[in-house]
């Protein structure tokens, strides 16, 4: 349904998205995770055909978004970051003007927008003038301005901002529903909103898609990095040597522990092994008491987290893999520009 | 581009902009109306409406100075941009609805030669001519104003630089008559024009090259045209800023004469406007 094909997006020097590729099929809700300012807006905002790749391509159904921007664009509804609402108009006139530009038969949409204002929960305050209303019902709205005409690709930039909890699970049903018939793109900077309704997560930092994969898949991504909690009741030299002795451990941390004598200890292991029960017979060995030990396993949380931020050993051969693609591809695009000014 | 026009007419009518825009006009034509013609018994009503275009040149910018600024401010422009409607769609809708603004005082305007033949016998033709080329006038007012408000996602910008792009326009002959006439005045004025577009090619590409030759062709073109036929060069200050004088050729509705060519010349002015509307939108998603 979406085909996105080595996209980068540059702002002067900045470079905001970095050769991103992805596709997306029918009937399925992707989710893109990432820190703030890491480039989901702004990848949302050229798949919708607001603003223009530096290089790169975007298909929606088969429709090139700047070859035929109104094929392309009639496929898709769009809720962006800010919900793009007229104060001065209230919430039917609103939905009514938005039907009107999506082309949609006035008959099709006097049945549509009841029915929209109704599943979004906004019925009530249908004769508002926008400017009046609170930055939930702001939000439904232009969630009601991007379900009209059902199209088949649905992109929400943030859909929950500014939503009660309550409403965060009507929402979250709402998309979920959807998400039977239509392909959903939605983003996010929240984990557990995008790991309750996403079928499949892309993560993504500093305008590069740095992990692609369902929520049950994604821990699997991450060898090498379970880590094992420890408090040990002895010293901190029997401790090391209990430690060193274990050649499945890739890395510990020793902190005096908030119990007195004792030091805690935080270890990373590989995923597929498991340390607990050598660890417990080598400090029964040293006459050390295990006070505590947890193994957790990693979280979403932490996947973000440790994507996100970045483990510099392998970033940096991304890097230099893309720098590569990088200069080839100045000949063509706007790189001619810029070999022209050097 | 329907529901566009819609809402800004709606928009217009539900705010105080639309009404302010044409009270202003109204009661500024009323007032030179009842001097002029009640008072001083003109009978031509086309005195009233040159005393008019200047209440144009405030009114304008109040009228268009929202009209796409405020879009780009509240981010609205992203609903209509990843809609199914073209730019250009967008931009004739919107212009639509300013003309159709407009036509409301217009339309009021048009019943004053009637009164005005309540006193005597006054020529229609001529008070119709000139309220058509009024028209036309504030039609190319209004899309100056409208690629003004494309430029900028400040309304007071827009409407401070439409009113000084308008202001200059009425005042260009005023300006013209600053030059003297004679050949050489007119090279010298061309050769700095060219300086001054080569500098801005430069400043634009970045490219030192091409501005150079860009820079060196024009003046050489311009000086072997001065010394092979000075005659061109007499009086091209003032016919070029003359192009600018947009309320220069009201004058000649005013007198009664329906003139074709200025009715080119407002098409041209509109078009090229709402041309480079589309193109600043267009242009916009690019960087």
């Amino acid at each position: 349904m979406i085909e996105v094909e080595h996209l980068t997006k540059r702002y002067g020097n900045h470079l905001a998205v970095d050769d991103l590729s992805f596709s997306v099929g029918e009937g399925q809700i992707y989710g893109f995770l990432g820190p703030n300012g890491a480039g989901k807006s702004t990848t949302m905002n050229i798949m919708t055909g607001y603003t223009a790749p530096t290089s790169g391509e975007v298909k929606i159904g088969g429709y090139n978004i700047l070859d035929e921007p109104e094929a392309a664009r009639k496929c898709i509804g769009y809720l962006p970051e800010i919900p793009p609402l007229y104060q001065d108009m209230t919430v039917k006139e609103y939905l009514i003007f938005a039907a009107g530009l999506k082309k949609i038969p006035r008959k099709n949409a006097q049945s549509m927008i009841p029915e929209l204002m109704e599943t979004t929960g906004i019925t009530d305050m249908q004769n508002r003038l926008i400017r009046n209303l609170s930055k939930g019902y702001r939000q439904r709205t232009g969630l009601a301005q991007a379900l009209l005409g059902y199209p088949p690709v649905i992109i929400l930039d943030e859909p929950m901002v500014g939503l009660d909890p309550r409403q965060i699970i009507e929402i979250r049903d709402l998309i979920r529903g959807l998400g039977k018939k239509h392909t959903v793109i939605l983003s996010s900077h929240i984990l557990s909103e995008i790991s309750a309704v996403c079928d499949h997560i892309m993560i993504i930092s500093h305008g590069k898609l740095v992990a692609s994969d369902t929520p049950e898949n994604l821990p699997l991504l991450m060898s090498g990095t379970n880590t094992l909690q420890l408090t040990v009741r002895t010293k901190e030299q029997t401790l090391r040597s209990i430690l060193d002795a274990q050649d499945a451990i890739l890395s510990y941390t020793l902190e005096q522990s908030a119990e007195s004598d004792a030091w805690d200890a935080v270890i990373r292991t590989r995923t597929q092994t498991d340390l607990r029960e050598a660890l417990f017979f080598g400090c029964a060995q040293k006459n050390a008491a295990i006070l505590n030990m947890q193994l957790s396993r990693m979280s979403l949380e932490d996947i973000f987290l440790e994507l996100t931020e970045g483990d510099p050993g392998s970033e940096e051969t991304n890097d230099s893999e893309n720098d590569g693609e990088k200069t080839e591809k100045g000949g063509d695009g706007n790189g001619s520009n810029l070999s022209q000014r050097s | 581009m329907a529901a566009i026009y819609r809402r800004e007419v709606k928009s217009f009518l539900n705010s105080m902009t639309g009404y302010l825009f044409i009270a202003f006009i109204l009661a500024v034509t009323g007032i030179y109306f009842t001097a002029y013609h009640l008072r001083g018994g003109y009978p031509s009503f086309s005195y009233t409406l040159e005393a008019i275009v200047v209440i144009f040149l405030l009114a304008v910018p109040v009228l268009t100075m929202r009209i796409l600024a405020e879009e780009r401010r509240q981010k609205t422009d992203q609903l209509l941009l990843t809609s199914p409607v073209s730019v250009t769609g967008i931009v004739a809708g919107k212009y639509l609805a300013l003309v159709t603004i407009l036509l409301i005082p217009i339309l009021v305007m048009a019943a004053y030669p009637l009164i005005l033949a309540q006193f005597g016998s006054i020529s229609f033709p001529e008070a119709y001519t000139a309220l058509a080329g009024l028209f036309l006038l504030a039609c190319s007012f209004l899309a100056i104003g409208l690629y003004l408000s494309s430029t900028t996602e400040n309304q007071v910008i827009a409407a401070v630089l439409t009113f000084l792009v308008l202001f200059l326009c009425y005042i260009m002959n005023g300006i013209a008559e600053f030059f003297p006439e004679t050949a050489s005045a007119s090279f010298f004025a061309l050769a700095a024009a060219a300086a001054a577009a080569a500098l801005l090619l430069y400043y634009m590409t970045a490219h030192p090259a091409v501005s150079a030759a860009g820079f060196l062709l024009a003046e050489g073109a311009l000086t072997a045209l001065f010394f092979l036929r000075p005659s061109v060069y007499e009086g091209l200050i003032q016919k070029i800023l003359g192009v600018f004088a947009i309320t220069e050729r009201f004058s000649e509705f005013a007198s009664g004469i329906f003139d074709l060519s200025g009715v080119i010349y407002y098409l041209s002015i509109i078009v090229i406007c709402l041309f480079l509307t589309v193109q600043s939108i267009q242009k916009r998603r690019w960087s």
